[in-house]
């Protein structure tokens, strides 16, 4: 049975890698105007259709190696994305920026509507679908049984922890990095210190898109199918890794997503997956109640 | 002839007059066409639309119901049970349709059914098999197609005559249609002394069903049959032989009756070796030769349930004209009395409204990813 354990394992991983990566987006945005950003999960969704569109229009070109085919795709795929976060921030949450609490909220589910109609008047209806672009296996023996490795999921993998790790190079040692935390810890503070926060405020958008970027290129890659809604599933997920992390905290994103991913695919696998879903919550709901900020979130302060 | 209509045939005889045209003045009757047009499941919808418009172009040309012509309208219930009620009340209400052909997803047919039967509106639905639809004493809903209870007897026995299965695994989508319809197989593959050695439901939307193919695996399972619709057939039926469970028979049920499964799955490599249940293919029977060479001569490839929705359309006119009435209740007495005529052979139906004889049989997908009725079925 180590065979099977470690696979439930790998699988589990392999998801939960991917809720980390889109809930960076969710975690950052709150922990710099502390709103969810509920639009999230549909830049996710229009990232997976860039990512069919570069795949398509690079083939037609006649790409055929896969490292090409793969850098093309992420590189348009988080360009476009990026302007979308940009682009998003700017139309639905900047100018609503002074206003209550509740006012970015309501837009955010607004533009979060708008893009799942955008994507299915302009896409269509059906379910799209990608060719699979890295055939083959890996095959790990472990005692009595095995793991059974795609590429994809290694690939998988290997991209989303370098994501992870650029992103946290990025916040811990780099100006922008400093920005970013300067404003999250004290925006006014910020901007009396000479940052431009509203700019700020822009890029972290754009951060979490590329990494939502990141992930639609992944997943479109390892299933292969997606539709103008896919992005409400992954998204309630995601959030809900980030608030188990901690939301604001970015480690705690991808802990958060790496814990619900695992736990998932063990309780799916070992007990039932019926009820897979009503585990994950339960867990969260106990965690929320001993952990009120979540795992490694800092606790509340009032702010004055 | 109902009074609306002699209202409205007076009325439109009063402008004619009054506009001096002496030409036959024809209304309309309007006809709703209900199903998933959007959504994860559009293409079923597409196929209704395109079923119900052949159709009803032929019968105007013939001459229409009782003597009116069809106008189709679309109602998008995405396969959504709450929007199915809301698009039934819209047929009804705004609408005035006197019939329905639809909906697609037996969860979304049970509860609109209600708000049909409320208005004494007919529905003949091409394609919800759950046995609920016809089993809860409504007098004016048909369908075109068989149960699932039926459909599961097909599928059980297939596993245990044909493809020897031992240690079977049943999976649904936690869905009306997908688990009546897992429940169905399991109950036949447990009546003929295979007990599954896995029933589990998967989330409907989701994509990684990793964890469940690896329990599958750890089963050691020789046939995997799935309850429900090819957006997660394909991912399931891919990462299966992603795991390296290549020579694990997958079965699955008319929900997959798509080439979208092809794409969902990732490629016909994928796919190749699939079974399905879906009744008899409705293209190979002599009746309907001139519509589907018509079809194809248009472009399109009349394929899952675009002849369904065909014939259903003309069982709607066959009834109202058969019963010389538009109203639903007669037109439901008619049909229930009388044999029909459609592009899928003769058609009859018992008291509840189910044809009286089902015609599963089961398919196989191939390496070029297309669907063949296979000879062997027993």
């Amino acid at each position: 049975m180590d065979g099977i354990f470690l696979q439930q394992l790998v699988n589990g991983l392999t998801l939960g890698s991917v809720y980390g990566l889109i809930a960076i987006g969710y975690t950052m945005v709150y922990g710099i105007i502390g709103m969810i950003n509920f639009a999230h999960g549909e830049v996710y969704m229009i990232s997976a259709y860039l990512a069919a569109i570069s795949l398509a229009l690079l083939a037609y070109f006649g790409v055929e190696s896969f490292p090409l085919l793969m850098l093309g795709t992420l590189l348009f795929t988080v360009v476009v994305t990026g302007v979308y976060g940009f682009t998003i921030e700017r139309i639905a949450y900047k100018p609503l920026r002074n206003s209550t609490r509740l006012a970015p909220l309501i837009s955010a589910i607004g533009i979060s509507l708008i893009l799942q109609n955008y994507a299915q008047i302009s896409q269509g209806a059906r379910q799209q679908g990608v060719p699979t672009l890295l055939e083959g296996a890996m095959r790990v023996e472990v005692g009595s049984g095995f793991v059974q490795l795609t590429y994809t999921k290694i690939f998988i993998l290997i991209a989303a922890f370098a994501g992870m790790a650029l992103l946290t190079y990025v916040i811990k040692y780099t100006k922008l990095g400093r920005m970013c935390r300067a404003t999250q810890q004290d925006r006014k503070m910020a901007s009396i210190l000479g940052i431009n926060t509203d700019r700020v405020i822009s890029y972290v958008f754009v951060i979490g898109a590329v990494m939502a970027a990141l992930a639609g290129v992944l997943i479109t890659m390892n299933y292969g199918t997606f539709d103008f809604y896919a992005g409400f599933i992954i998204g309630i997920k995601a959030f809900t890794a980030a608030v188990l992390g901690g939301i604001g905290s970015l480690p705690g994103a991808m802990l958060g997503g790496i814990i619900l991913g695992i736990s998932e695919s063990l309780f799916a696998g070992t007990i039932n997956s019926d009820y897979k879903d009503v585990f994950s919550f339960s867990l969260l709901v106990i965690i929320l109640i001993f952990r009120p900020q979540g795992l490694l979130g800092r606790p509340l302060v009032a702010k004055v | 002839m109902s009074q609306t209509f002699y209202k409205k045939g007076f009325l439109a005889l009063a402008v004619a007059t009054a506009l001096g045209v002496s030409s036959y003045v024809q209304a309309d009757v309007k006809i709703g066409v209900a199903g998933p047009m959007t959504g994860a499941n559009a293409a079923f919808g597409e196929q209704y639309m395109k079923g119900a418009q052949a159709a009803a172009d032929k019968i105007n040309a013939a001459g229409g119901v009782n003597g009116e012509k069809i106008v189709l309208v679309k109602g998008d219930d995405a396969c959504e049970p709450k929007q199915a009620v809301a698009v039934a009340n819209r047929l009804v209400d705004q609408d005035k349709v006197i019939g329905v052909v639809g909906h697609f997803c037996s969860s979304n047919t049970i509860p609109a059914s209600e708000v049909y039967d409320e208005a004494g509106v007919i529905a003949i639905t091409p394609g919800s098999t759950n046995p609920q639809v016809t089993e809860r004493g409504l007098s004016a809903m048909f369908r075109m197609c068989g149960r699932d209870d039926q459909q599961g007897i097909v599928a059980g026995n297939y596993i245990v005559d044909v493809l020897k299965g031992k240690k079977v695994v049943v999976l649904h989508d936690k869905d009306t249609y997908g688990q009546g319809l897992a429940d169905a197989t399991k109950a036949q593959l447990e009546k003929r002394g295979v007990k599954p050695v896995l029933y589990e439901g998967l989330t409907r939307g989701e994509k990684d069903f990793s964890a469940v193919v690896t329990k599958i695996r750890a089963a050691g399972a020789d046939v995997v049959y799935f309850g429900g619709l090819h957006p997660e057939a394909g991912p399931l039926v891919r990462q299966l032989r992603e795991q390296g469970l290549k020579d694990v028979a997958f079965m699955s049920d008319d929900g997959i009756v798509t080439d979208e499964l092809v794409s969902t799955a990732g490629g016909a490599q994928y796919t190749n070796g699939v079974y399905m249940t879906f009744g008899a293919d409705p293209r190979l029977l002599p009746e309907s030769k001139a519509v589907v060479e018509e079809f194809r001569k248009n472009g399109t490839e009349p394929e899952g349930y675009t002849l369904y929705a065909y014939a259903s359309l003309e069982a709607l006119a066959a009834g109202f004209n058969g019963a010389k009435s538009n109203k639903g209740e007669d037109a439901a007495k008619w049909l229930k009395a009388n044999p029909v005529k459609t592009v899928m052979g003769e058609k009859k139906w018992d008291a509840k409204g189910d044809l009286t004889v089902s015609d599963y049989v089961v398919y196989q997908w191939d390496a070029n990813g297309k669907y063949h009725q296979l000879d062997k079925q027993k």
